[in-house]
C-alpha cells in the first residue's frame, strides 16, 4: 500500500514536469508573452534620414552678400512632414539658408547664389518658378510677431483675399481650420473683428502663424518664432509645432538649444557659414559626431 | 568626445560643478573600497571589531549616495547638460547606484565575517575566498581609476576581469559543497562563506557596470547586456569610422 502510494506520487510529480514542459516549450514556439517585445523595442528606433521622403534638398549652394560669403558648400536633405531645426552661434547663416528656401533674399540687392535648392525635386531658382507661388507653397513666420492693423478675422483672411477668394463661406471656414489649426480659435472665438494689433505677444505669434497656413502651404520656415515670447507662449509654440508637422514641412531657426532639442527631429549645427553637422536630434543632443558640435551645445564655444 | 572634459565651460560655475559631483563620486568609490577591503580582513582574519565597524560605516556609504544624487538633480534642474555633459550625469546617476551596492555587499561579508568569528571552522576554505577577494577589490579598484580618467580602454580591460570572478566563485561553491558534504555538522558556518563568496561575485558584477557607464561616457556607446567579444568589436568600429 505504502509503496503504491510512493509510486502513485512519482507519478503525478512526473506527470507534473511533463506538463510544465509543455507549457514551456509552448511558449518558446510562439513567443507568446503577455508583453509584446518588438512594440517596445520598435519605440526605441532611431530616425533614420535614409527612409524619409525628402521635401528640400540642397546641393552646392553658396551665397554671397556682395564680396562676402556667408553660405559655403551647404548640402543636405530636409525631411517631409518633420521639424527640421538650424542652431548655432548669432551670424552663423542659419537665417540667410532659411530664407533662401522661399528666395526671401531676392529683395536683398547685394546677394548672389550658387548651387541648388529642391523642393519636391524641383528647382526654385529655374527660370520658369513663380515667386510668388513659391512663397505661397513655402510659408513663413518671423522672429516678432507682425500682425496686419486690421481685425483678427482679415488678418487670417488676408492671403485667400489676395488670391481673389471672397466668397464669405469659404473664409469663414478657412479662417476658423487655421485658428484652431494655431491652438487660437478658443481664445479668439469671439473677438474675430478685433483688431489683431491688440492680442498678447504669443497670441499674436499663433495669430501670425493661422495667417501663414490659412493658405496652406507645404513648408513652414520659422525665424525664431518664441524669442520675443514668455516661457508659457513658448510652449504653446512649442505644442503648436508637434501638432503642425503632422501637415507640414517645418524647418526653425532658433537660438535657445533646449528648444531645438524640445521640437524636432533633425538638427542641423552650422557655424561661419557652414553646416558643420547635419544628424537626428536625439543622437546631436546626446552624442555629437562633430567637437564643434559639441562644444557649442554644452556651452563650451568661444 | 572625452577630450571635450578638458576644456572649461563659458559658465566656470557649471566647470565647477560638475567637477565637484565627480570629485564626489571618487571620494565615495574610495570609501566603498575601504569598506569592501576591511570587510576582506574582518573575514579572513576572524576579526569581530573590524566587521562590527565596517557593518557600521555602511550608513556613510548610503549618505553619500544620496547626497550626490541630490547634486546630480541640481545639476540636472539648474543647468540641463547636452551631450558629453549629460552622458557624464548619466554615468554618475548609474555609478552610485553600483557604488551603493557594492557597499552592500561589503556590509554582507562583515556580517559573514561576524558569524564566522565565534566559529571553529575549517580555516582552510578561506584561501579561495581570500583569492577571489583580491581579484575582486582589484576590479573595483579598477573601474573607479578607469572612471577618474574616463578611460574607455582601461574599463574593457576591467570589465575583461569580471568572467574570471564568475569562475572562482564556481570553484569556491564546489569546494564548500565538498565540506558540506563531508560534515553536515559544518553547513551553517560554510553557508556563511558560501554567502561571501556570493557577494564578492556581485561586487564583480557591479564593477563590471562601472565600466560600462565608463565606455558609454567615453564613447557615447551603450555597451551593457552584450558579451565581451560584441563590446570589443563595438569599440573597434568606433575607431575606425
Amino acid at each position: 500500500m505504502q509503496q503504491n502510494n510512493t509510486e502513485k506520487q512519482i507519478n503525478v510529480s512526473y506527470a507534473m514536469t511533463e506538463t510544465n514542459e509543455k507549457k514551456i516549450s509552448a511558449m518558446e514556439d510562439t513567443g507568446s508573452h503577455a508583453i509584446d517585445m518588438d512594440s517596445l523595442i520598435d519605440r526605441h528606433d532611431k530616425l533614420n534620414l535614409d527612409t524619409e521622403s525628402i521635401c528640400i534638398e540642397v546641393r552646392d549652394f553658396n551665397l554671397y552678400y556682395g564680396d562676402k560669403q556667408a553660405l559655403k558648400d551647404i548640402n543636405f536633405r530636409i525631411p517631409e512632414k518633420r521639424v527640421t531645426a538650424f542652431i548655432g552661434p548669432s551670424g552663423c547663416g542659419k537665417s540667410t539658408l532659411l530664407r533662401s528656401f522661399n528666395r526671401m533674399n531676392d529683395l536683398i540687392d547685394i546677394v548672389r547664389t550658387e548651387g541648388v535648392i529642391n523642393i519636391y525635386g524641383e528647382g526654385i531658382f529655374d527660370k520658369s518658378v513663380n515667386v510668388a507661388e513659391l512663397r505661397r507653397r513655402v510659408g513663413m513666420v518671423f522672429q516678432k510677431p507682425n500682425p496686419f492693423p486690421k481685425s483678427i478675422y482679415e488678418n487670417v483672411a488676408y492671403g485667400l483675399r489676395i488670391q481673389g477668394v471672397n466668397d464669405r463661406r469659404t473664409l469663414d471656414s478657412a479662417v476658423e481650420k487655421s485658428l484652431r489649426g494655431a491652438a487660437l480659435w478658443d481664445e479668439v472665438k469671439d473677438r474675430l473683428n478685433d483688431n489683431g494689433l491688440g492680442l498678447s505677444g504669443g497670441q499674436a505669434q499663433r495669430l501670425v502663424i493661422a495667417r501663414a497656413i490659412a493658405i496652406e502651404p507645404e513648408i513652414l520656415l520659422l525665424d525664431e518664432p518664441c524669442s520675443a515670447l514668455d516661457p508659457i507662449s513658448t510652449l504653446k509654440i512649442e505644442e503648436l509645432i508637434y501638432e503642425l508637422k503632422n501637415e507640414y514641412t517645418i524647418v526653425i531657426v532658433t537660438h535657445n538649444m533646449q528648444q531645438a532639442a524640445r521640437v524636432s527631429d533633425y538638427t542641423a549645427y552650422m557655424y561661419l557659414g557652414e553646416l558643420i553637422e547635419f544628424n537626428d536630434t536625439s543622437t546631436l543632443f546626446t552624442n555629437p559626431r562633430e567637437k564643434m558640435t559639441e562644444d557649442y551645445i554644452t556651452g563650451r564655444y568661444g | 568626445m572625452a577630450s571635450s572634459t578638458l576644456r572649461g565651460h563659458i559658465s566656470k560655475q557649471f566647470d565647477r560643478d560638475l567637477e565637484d559631483v565627480r570629485e564626489h563620486v571618487l571620494k565615495m568609490g574610495g570609501y566603498v573600497e575601504q569598506q569592501l577591503a576591511d570587510a576582506m580582513k574582518a573575514l579572513i582574519e576572524g576579526d569581530p571589531e573590524l566587521a562590527e565597524k565596517v557593518i557600521k560605516n555602511e550608513y556613510n556609504v548610503n549618505r553619500l549616495e544620496v547626497d550626490i544624487d541630490e547634486e546630480v538633480t541640481q545639476l540636472l534642474a539648474r543647468r540641463q547638460p547636452a551631450a558629453g555633459d549629460l552622458r557624464m550625469t548619466m554615468a554618475v546617476i548609474k555609478t552610485i547606484t553600483d557604488l551603493e551596492r557594492i557597499g552592500d555587499e561589503a556590509q554582507k561579508i562583515a556580517k559573514m565575517g561576524l558569524e564566522l568569528s565565534g566559529t571553529q571552522g575549517p580555516k582552510s576554505y578561506y584561501v579561495g575566498i581570500n583569492a577571489m577577494g583580491i581579484h575582486v577589490f582589484n576590479m573595483v579598484h579598477g573601474a573607479l581609476d578607469a572612471f577618474a580618467r574616463m578611460d574607455s580602454k582601461a574599463a574593457l580591460s576591467v570589465a575583461s576581469d569580471e568572467p574570471e570572478s564568475d569562475e572562482q566563485y564556481a570553484a569556491i561553491l564546489r569546494q564548500l559543497i565538498t565540506y558540506m558534504m563531508e560534515d553536515p555538522r559544518s553547513i551553517s558556518g560554510t553557508l556563511d562563506a558560501v554567502w561571501a563568496a556570493r557577494a564578492l561575485e556581485r561586487i564583480g558584477d557591479h564593477s563590471r557596470n562601472i565600466c560600462e557607464y565608463v565606455i558609454y561616457f567615453a564613447e557615447g556607446k551603450d555597451v551593457r547586456h552584450i558579451s565581451l567579444e560584441d563590446v570589443e568589436k563595438k569599440l573597434n568600429l568606433g575607431n575606425s569610422d
